[in-house]
């Protein structure tokens, strides 16, 4: 990394470490966002297995007409777990685990700005989740479809705790999704190294900056809902009883869950753009086509996104004029898109291309998600949706939208960052193979749902008679399906070879032009020996060519003014050529005057405390009393912790 | 270099900013905004379901399906239980103007006056809550009992996460653990206590005040 030369500074020493754990609990108390990072990786990679194991059992009930291999109720309950652990346990944290690991590297701080929130937020994701999958073993997991309509949840239809687990699972995944969001948004907005202006970030901490926003506003609106079925299922209250005499309204949960349910899908989607936004110019060897434009399309992305949740309703008869008003603002969401996808497409043209995996999987998610996109565009038209609503053609055009761009662009992401993270390179052969396979057996997945929606296949049936026209293109679909679980087992596979022998990974294997790579990897635990100085867009880039770049036009200037916190700190002069860095450069952290927070085990017992307190209501209260307790000490134990970071 | 290395992270243990807020403070304030949404949906949930009930008790004075009800509320009681939560917001913002200057003695009367005005505040909820169940209005009764007592209960919630929060810095600083220093934890308590009263000044316009 350059150094750089501040003047004019005095010098204090920060206190050294007090505390060490070492071993297993020293992951499980680590309050490090890296380490945090590849926890929440591999917990959302395990979640993914399961939900693709329901997938797979999904596809084979599907596979041929008439089959009986499947329970009707199992049937229910597999086909609304997979959803909700595809959205809430795979794609979220997903995302989330590349916003630790990835994000403070970009922006040059030391942590996020608040490291023992994020270990908050980690530990009530993996209890929340384990506890939303806690139904399969009483037999009674959630039964209701991924977006579970009212009155179908109402106890006096649904009795058992099936619900119940959907309901308080979600509601404690809330709080870790917030908590983690609140960090990324004051990280970003806080932390920023000297120099790194807005309009200079990397474009996936943009999304990730933008995606929080959403998290923070979309949440407490499906909290909102979910405390209302709570009290109605417990509590003897009417939000959503339609009963005479009560005339309470069951489209209150369509308006209040799908006004948290578009924006979670840009939730879903933006971290994705942004991973495509970083790898594309890397591997393009050129700099993002129209910056501005694709952080300002986020951005009204995620603004309009909170406008067009009645597209989700229009078969429920709102009247001619909301269903227009929706329809525009549904066509108006996608401009910005398809803006960022010209700004890919520009990106590519004209750049010295290496198609290395990372690359494949950013150009099928650019493919991918326009089909997606387009089918997506053709049910914002309202007669036209009136022909698809619950159809296969549904099913297939989120499958476009949230696998061939949401689990490609993280797949990408996770070959992109990989040598990062463990300092060592995936194999390019199997990564290759794996992506064509990957993209096959996706394209034979879903594209054939397409056909089976349009010939009427509904979805969340079961089963299907014989001679429907729909035999072919469901064993079609089953084929694919399979295909990318082996897919899925190659990437394992590639993964455990990496890590056993897999090649050494430079500080910078693609030559990027983020400052995650100015780093060596893995990172050392205080990531920047120096904090970095930044002179313009692609920071690290700049530092390697300092000489070319005002040719390109990307920098302001040479010399800069230094600011931290408002206060001048100094001029820098010209960034020194970065290839004098060497190893030996980075000592240990204390010698380094780098202070360090302790770990801690309050994060820990708070979240185990928040989950006991939620399963209570199904388990029993002295439960809820246990979680009470621990919530309590843990609070209060962690406000009074000794402050080392 | 050295120097220039200690100096760097030096500047970041003072807490300095990109911004030059400090992070705790920004964070308060997002929560804050995020939990507007919040409120908005159970006021929202409010105002769709306002005058729907087919039978009471209703919140003024109504006729419905030929049955007479008398109105549930009183405004001057609940006024007077709004006068006293705004009343607190003063209290808190001495309670910050005294640790401000290092006067602890004053923080600690001032903390612990706005604690006992916001349990008053809650304590004559739990008073009016009583009362209406008796007038026959409960959380099962009508769309109004549901709405009603779901929102506002879930506001008395947060003040009292507020009053604990308040009655934990008196702690501390009995303690002799609130340093002037620390004056940014009283501010950010007290930002979380100004906006649980705005809130409150929105739910008593729209629930109490605003006519059938």
């Amino acid at each position: 990394m350059a150094t750089t030369v501040v003047h004019g500074v005095p010098t204090t020493a920060a206190p050294p470490q007090t505390r060490v754990y070492r071993g297993i609990w020293s992951w499980v108390t680590t309050v490090d966002h890296k380490r945090i990072g590849v926890l929440y990786g591999v917990t959302a990679f395990a979640f993914f297995l399961i939900g693709g194991v329901e997938a797979l059992l999904i596809r084979t009930q599907l596979a041929v007409p008439g089959n009986r291999l499947i329970h009707p109720e199992t049937y229910n309950q597999l086909f609304t777990m997979h959803g909700t652990t595809m959205i809430f346990l795979v794609v979220m944290p997903l995302s989330v685990a590349f916003f630790n690991i990835v994000v403070p590297l970009q922006i040059g701080a030391r942590d996020v700005a608040f490291p023992r929130l994020n270990a908050l937020s980690y530990w009530i994701f993996v209890t929340g989740g384990i506890f939303l999958n806690a139904g399969w073993l009483l037999g009674a997991s959630p039964n209701a479809g991924w977006f579970s309509y009212a009155n179908l949840t109402e106890r006096a239809y649904n009795p058992g705790p099936n619900q119940d687990f959907w309901t308080l699972g979600l509601l404690v995944l809330g709080t870790a999704s917030m908590a983690g969001a609140f960090n990324f948004i004051v990280t970003i907005v806080n932390m920023r190294a000297p120099g790194m202006s807005l309009m200079r970030m990397p474009v996936f901490t943009w999304m990730t900056f933008v995606t929080s926003f959403l998290i923070i506003f979309a949440f407490p609106i499906i909290t909102v809902a979910l405390i209302q079925l709570l009290f109605d299922r417990h509590f003897g209250t009417n939000f959503f009883n339609a009963a005479a005499g009560i005339d309470g309204d069951t489209l209150l949960w369509q308006h209040l869950f799908w006004l948290f349910g578009h924006p979670e899908v840009y939730i879903l989607i933006l971290p994705a753009m942004g991973i495509v936004s970083e790898i594309l110019p890397v591997f393009a060897r050129k700099p993002l086509f129209g910056y501005a434009v694709v952080v300002y399309s986020g951005i009204a992305i995620a603004f309009v996104s909170f406008g067009v949740w009645a597209h989700h309703m229009f078969t429920t008869g709102l009247g001619p004029v909301a269903n227009a008003v929706f329809l525009t603002t549904t066509m108006a969401v996608a401009v910005p898109t398809g803006v960022k996808i010209f700004n890919w497409i520009a990106t590519l043209w004209g750049g010295s291309l290496r198609f290395s995996v990372p690359m494949m999987y950013a150009i099928a998610f650019v493919s991918m998600f326009t089909i997606g996109g387009l089918s997506g565009v053709s049910h914002a038209v309202v007669p036209s949706d009136f022909q698809q609503q619950d159809s296969y053609y549904i099913v297939a055009h989120f499958h476009y939208v949230l696998f061939g761009g949401a689990i490609m662009g993280l797949f990408g992401g996770i070959y992109y960052w990989w040598p990062k993270v463990t300092g060592r390179l995936l194999d390019e052969k199997i990564g290759a193979l794996q992506f064509w396979v990957m993209l096959i057996g996706f394209n034979l997945a879903f594209g054939p749902m397409h056909f089976l929606g349009m010939n009427g296949m509904p979805r969340r049936i079961f089963t299907y008679p014989e001679g429907m026209g729909w035999d072919l293109w469901n064993m079609v679909a089953t084929i694919g399906a399979y295909l990318m679980g082996f897919g899925v087992l190659l990437l394992i596979h590639n993964a455990a070879v990496s890590l056993r022998r897999g090649q050494p990974a430079s500080g910078d294997p693609w030559d990027g032009r983020t400052l995650e790579w100015a780093i060596p990897s893995p990172p050392p635990v205080y990531n920047f020996a120096t904090i970095p100085v930044v002179h313009g867009r692609d920071a690290w880039w700049l530092m390697k060519h300092p000489h070319r770049s005002e040719r390109e036009g990307t920098t302001d200037t040479d010399r800069v003014d230094v600011q931290l916190g408002g206060r001048h700190l100094g001029v820098v002069e010209t960034p020194d050529d970065p290839s004098r860095e060497s190893p030996a450069a980075y000592e240990d952290a204390h010698h380094l005057g780098i202070h360090l927070p302790d770990g801690s085990w309050f994060p820990v017992i708070t979240a185990f405390g928040l989950t006991f307190f939620a399963a209570g209501l199904i388990f029993g209260w002295w439960l809820t009393g246990l979680g009470a307790l621990m919530m309590i000490f843990g609070i209060y134990a962690w406000c009074y912790e000794p402050i080392n970071g | 270099m050295e120097h220039a290395v200690a100096s760097a992270h030096a500047a970041e243990h003072e807490h300095e900013t990109s911004t030059g807020l400090d992070n705790r403070k920004l964070v308060m304030w997002a929560f804050l905004a995020s939990d507007c949404l919040f409120f908005g949906s159970f006021i929202s949930t409010y105002m769709i379901y306002r005058g729907r009930s087919p039978t009471g008790p209703c919140p003024h004075e109504c006729v419905l399906n030929g049955v007479h009800y008398e109105g549930i509320f009183s405004i001057p009681y609940t006024s007077v239980s709004a006068f006293v939560l705004l009343m607190s917001s003063l209290t808190m913002v001495l309670a910050l103007a005294a640790i401000q200057r290092g006067d602890h003695r004053g923080l600690r009367v001032w903390l612990l006056a706005t604690a006992l005005l916001g349990s008053v505040f809650v304590g004559g909820q739990y008073f009016e809550f009583t009362t209406f169940y008796h007038h026959g209005l409960s959380l099962s009764v009508n769309l109004f009992g549901t709405t009603f007592f779901v929102l506002t209960g879930f506001h008395g919630a947060h003040v009292t996460v507020g009053i604990i929060m308040l009655l934990s810095l008196l702690l501390t600083s009995l303690l002799g653990r609130l340093p002037a220093s620390d004056s940014l934890t009283v501010e950010l308590t007290g930002l979380y206590w100004h906006f649980v009263d705005v809130v409150w000044i929105v739910i008593f316009t729209v629930v109490y005040l605003l006519p059938a």
